[in-house]
Order: C-alpha cells, then sequence, then structure tokens
C-alpha cells in the first residue's frame, strides 16, 4: 500500500514539474519579444555553446560514421548491396542518427553546463545582484540562453551530420576504395528534401528543450552546492527524457507527412 | 562612533510587516524607520528574517502584507520600471558579495552603471566612474582582474565599490564582515564608515556581529521571531539586563 502512494506521490510531482516547466516557457516567450533584445549577450551564449560544444560533436561524429560503417559492412556484403552502403549511411544519419546524438550530446554537454552555471548564480545571489543592478535577469541569463541553444544546436547537428558521413567515407574508401566524388554522389543521389528538413525542424525544438530544463533547473536551484550539483544533473536527465519524446513525436509527425 | 542621528527625516518606513513562507512565517509584523544619515543595525539569530526583510525591502522578495515605503514611495505599487529607477537609489551589499564570476572586475563595475541609464545617460567612457570607486575602497590596481583571483575580504571590497558606483543615498549591508578574518572585517568597517562620511549615506546593516554594531551603529534593533524586540543605542543595548539581547553581547 505504501509503495502505491509512493508512486502516487511521484506522478503528482511529475505533473507538478511539468506544470512549472510549461509556466517557464510561457514566461520566456512573454520575455522573449519584449525590449531590450540583449543582443550581445545572446551571439555571446551563441559563440560559448556552439564553439565550446564543436570538437566534442566532430570527434562523436566521426566516430559513430565510421563505427556504423564498418559494422554494417559485413551484413550489406553478405547481401551482395555494399553499393547501397551511402545511401543508407547517410539517411539514417540526417534523419535520426545525428540529431538525436548530438542532441544528446549537447544536453549532457550544454544543458548540465546551464544547470550548474545558473544554479551557482542563484546559489550566490548573482541572480539577485542582477536584479538589483536593473536588469531583468530572466532576460538577460535565461532567454538568451534558451535562443542560443535553440538556434546553435542545427548548426552542430549540420556540422556532426557532415563529420559522421565523411567518417563512413573513409571507411568505405579504405575497404572499398571508393572514391570521394562517388561516394557523395550516391550520398546526394539519396537524400530529398523530405529528409533534411523535418529533421532540422525538430533539432530547433530539441535545441530549445535543451535551454528550457537547463535554464529552469538551474534558475529554481535549491540553496546549496548539494542544489548545484542536482540542478546540472536533473537537466541532463530530464532533458534526455524529452528528448526522446519530442523525437517520437517529430517522427511520428513526419510519418503522417509521409503517408499523405 | 558617534550615536546621535544627525537628521530625522524618514527615509525608510516599513510597518507591520509580514512574510511567510507555507508554515513558515519569517516576517510577524517587523516595523521600522531609518533616518536619513543613520548607520542601523539590525541584530538576530540566524533564521530570525533579517536577510528576508531587507530582501523585501529591495524587493528582491514579495512580502505577505504591511508596508514599505523607501524614499516616499511604496514598493508593492511601483512597477518593473519605477522599482529598477528606486533602486538606483538603494545599494545593496550582497553576504558572499555576489560578484559576477563570468566577468572581470572592471566589467563588474560596470554592469549596473550600464544597465541604470536613467540616472547617468548612456555613459560611453566608464573608466572615470569605475576607477573612482576602485579608489574609493582602496583596490584600483585589480580592475583587470577575474573575481576568482581576489580573496574575501577584496571581493567584498569590490563588491562595496559596485554598489558605490550609482551613487545610492542608502546602503543595505547583509551581512557585511561574516566570513572574514577580524582584521579584514575591521577594514571593511572602517571603509562602511568612511563611505557614510564622504558620500553621506544611511544604512541598514545586518549582523550578528557585535563589534561591527559598536563601530558603526547609530541605534540597533533586535530581531526575534520576525518581530522588533527591542530598540536603542549600542550602549543601552549593552546595559539591558533581559537574557534575549545579553545572549548576544556576552
Amino acid at each position: 500500500m505504501n509503495s502505491i502512494f509512493k508512486i502516487i506521490e511521484l506522478f503528482k510531482n511529475f505533473l507538478l514539474e511539468i506544470g512549472e516547466l510549461s509556466y517557464f516557457a510561457g514566461r520566456f516567450f512573454k520575455e522573449a519579444f519584449k525590449p531590450p533584445s540583449e543582443f550581445k549577450e545572446f551571439l555571446r551564449q551563441c559563440f560559448n555553446m556552439g564553439n565550446r560544444s564543436l570538437l566534442l560533436v566532430a570527434v562523436t561524429g566521426f566516430i559513430i560514421g565510421l563505427v556504423f560503417t564498418l559494422q554494417s559492412r559485413p551484413t550489406l556484403q553478405e547481401f551482395g548491396a555494399v553499393s547501397w552502403m551511402p545511401s543508407m549511411v547517410s539517411i539514417s544519419i540526417i534523419r535520426e542518427i545525428g540529431p538525436i546524438i548530438t542532441a544528446l550530446i549537447c544536453a549532457g554537454r550544454i544543458g548540465s553546463g546551464i544547470g550548474a552555471e545558473l544554479g551557482s548564480m542563484r546559489v550566490t545571489e548573482q541572480i539577485d545582484a542582477m536584479e538589483v543592478s536593473g536588469t531583468n535577469p530572466f532576460k538577460y541569463l535565461v532567454v538568451t540562453r534558451i535562443l542560443a541553444t535553440t538556434f546553435m544546436l542545427p548548426v552542430l547537428v549540420f556540422f556532426g551530420d557532415a563529420i559522421a558521413i565523411f567518417g563512413s567515407y573513409l571507411v568505405e574508401n579504405i575497404k572499398g576504395n571508393v572514391s570521394f566524388l562517388l561516394y557523395f554522389n550516391q550520398v546526394f543521389n539519396a537524400l530529398e528534401f523530405g529528409d533534411l528538413i523535418p529533421s532540422t525542424i525538430k533539432t530547433f525544438f530539441f535545441g530549445f528543450a535543451i535551454g528550457l530544463v537547463g535554464c529552469f533547473k538551474g534558475y529554481y536551484c535549491k540553496k546549496g552546492t548539494a542544489g548545484v550539483g542536482l540542478a546540472a544533473n536533473s537537466a541532463v536527465v530530464f532533458t534526455s527524457m524529452l528528448l526522446f519524446i519530442i523525437d517520437f513525436i517529430a517522427v511520428f509527425v513526419t510519418d503522417i507527412f509521409y503517408d499523405l | 562612533m558617534d550615536t546621535t542621528v544627525p537628521n530625522l527625516k524618514p527615509i525608510i518606513e516599513i510597518k507591520d510587516l509580514m512574510k511567510s513562507y507555507g508554515e513558515n512565517h519569517v516576517l510577524n509584523g517587523f516595523n521600522m524607520v531609518l533616518y536619513e544619515g543613520e548607520n542601523l543595525v539590525i541584530m538576530g539569530k540566524s533564521g530570525s528574517g533579517k536577510s528576508v526583510m531587507i530582501k523585501c525591502l529591495i524587493g528582491l522578495e514579495e512580502h505577505d502584507r504591511g508596508s514599505i515605503q523607501v524614499m516616499g514611495k511604496d514598493i508593492s505599487e511601483l512597477d518593473r520600471e519605477e522599482l529598477d529607477e528606486l533602486r538606483t537609489e538603494v545599494g545593496f551589499l550582497f553576504q558572499g558579495s555576489a560578484l559576477y564570476d563570468s566577468m572581470t572586475v572592471r566589467e563588474n563595475l560596470e554592469f549596473p552603471l550600464r544597465r541604470h541609464t536613467k540616472k547617468f545617460g548612456v555613459i560611453k567612457d566608464t573608466t572615470p566612474l569605475v576607477m573612482e570607486a576602485l579608489e574609493s575602497v582602496g583596490l584600483a590596481n585589480t580592475i583587470n582582474l577575474m573575481p576568482e583571483e581576489l580573496s574575501g575580504g577584496m571581493k567584498r571590497r569590490i563588491a562595496l565599490a559596485r554598489t558605490l558606483i550609482l551613487r545610492p543615498k542608502i546602503i543595505l549591508y547583509d551581512e557585511p564582515t561574516t566570513g572574514l578574518d577580524p582584521i579584514t572585517a575591521k577594514e571593511i568597517l572602517m571603509l562602511m564608515k568612511s563611505i557614510q562620511e564622504k558620500y553621506n549615506t544611511s544604512s541598514i546593516i545586518i549582523t550578528h556581529d557585535v563589534d561591527c554594531a559598536r563601530v558603526i551603529s547609530n541605534r540597533m534593533i533586535l530581531l526575534v521571531e520576525g518581530k522588533n524586540y527591542i530598540e536603542g543605542t549600542f550602549e543601552e543595548l549593552s546595559i539591558s539586563t533581559d537574557p534575549k539581547v545579553q545572549a548576544f553581547f556576552k
């Protein structure tokens, strides 16, 4: 009986958190269109997030492309379908693997960073100091970060996709002696706008979710260093879960359009 | 310290202030008046509602009941813009200094200056004002350092310079000497005194440091369970036989 009450309590807390997050998102949209724009801070955040995640996204993308091709090659060889490799790799990476893996990496790298940074600013009263200094901290800290993740994630995904496909090409070049021109010719022949547009649109949502949850957890961080750690940690866990939900919805919606 | 209040014109008036967090009643009808040019020390145990009170005073926390008049304006009736304007007249020294980690000392000082444009207009060259504020706390050579490169005492001084840069009429100090060694704490107190004399500011000092109260106060209020327990000068309170008052002075 006790465990049932615990489950009900957990579910209630989860719903409360969703409610608070929705309110936070509503506040973001309300503040985002109000002057002043804080454009300089937005650019600084874009640079920080994009630049600092570039290497990680590049290395991960490269390894994914490499491993994916190495693992799939024997199976395709068995069916005499190795020539399908560029098409298969590019479609899988562009449609699904690239966006979700890059988003998960950024949830860990950027989301936790935002959670910890805003959390420590809350604990050390820097957010209060900002408020006293005539600045709307929600606009300066939250709006700029959410916008930066929303706009930078598609760029990072695009970059990660390109590196992953390049990694795949390297394997094909070494193992199958396929030229750069032939490989990428097949890649572009296989890809359609129908592959690129939905996956790009969903990366904006991924970026928004990463920024929103990271800021939410950090901005309302509980006092103490333990609170900062918890904010960073729960930002990653909650965002990762949210990313899969968004991905599921995106695939579902895209599928409806494909059926039409 | 001269304990006479130089001018009896009220600059802050708090009446029947109430603030609760759920079932926890932090402030239970607190009353206070700060006069122009006065240094008012508010003492109380941890959790007695001192910090919440000054946060209510500057609009960082919303109070549940009662009224707060700052320079004749009821802060609960002000919109965001009016509150920001009022905040240029009320400086706040945070307990942990609250310097922005990602900014240099210069940027920390420039931040309020660039934000409160109504008071000074848009300033192209902030260097003279930044240098003047840094010189008044004796740390002009730290202008390009990051907060992580400063000691606790230096951070407190820089935070004070950041407060001073807007030339406020009132300064609120939240535990200005907490966490500092006795020598640095004394330096900070001397600095607070010299600032008050130089800029003719009125101050509310939240503390539980008796030495701080002795050096700086014109008048003191002892806060117990969110209410005024006793009020008077340092000398009056220090000879009180009330055990709750004596607990602070022993």
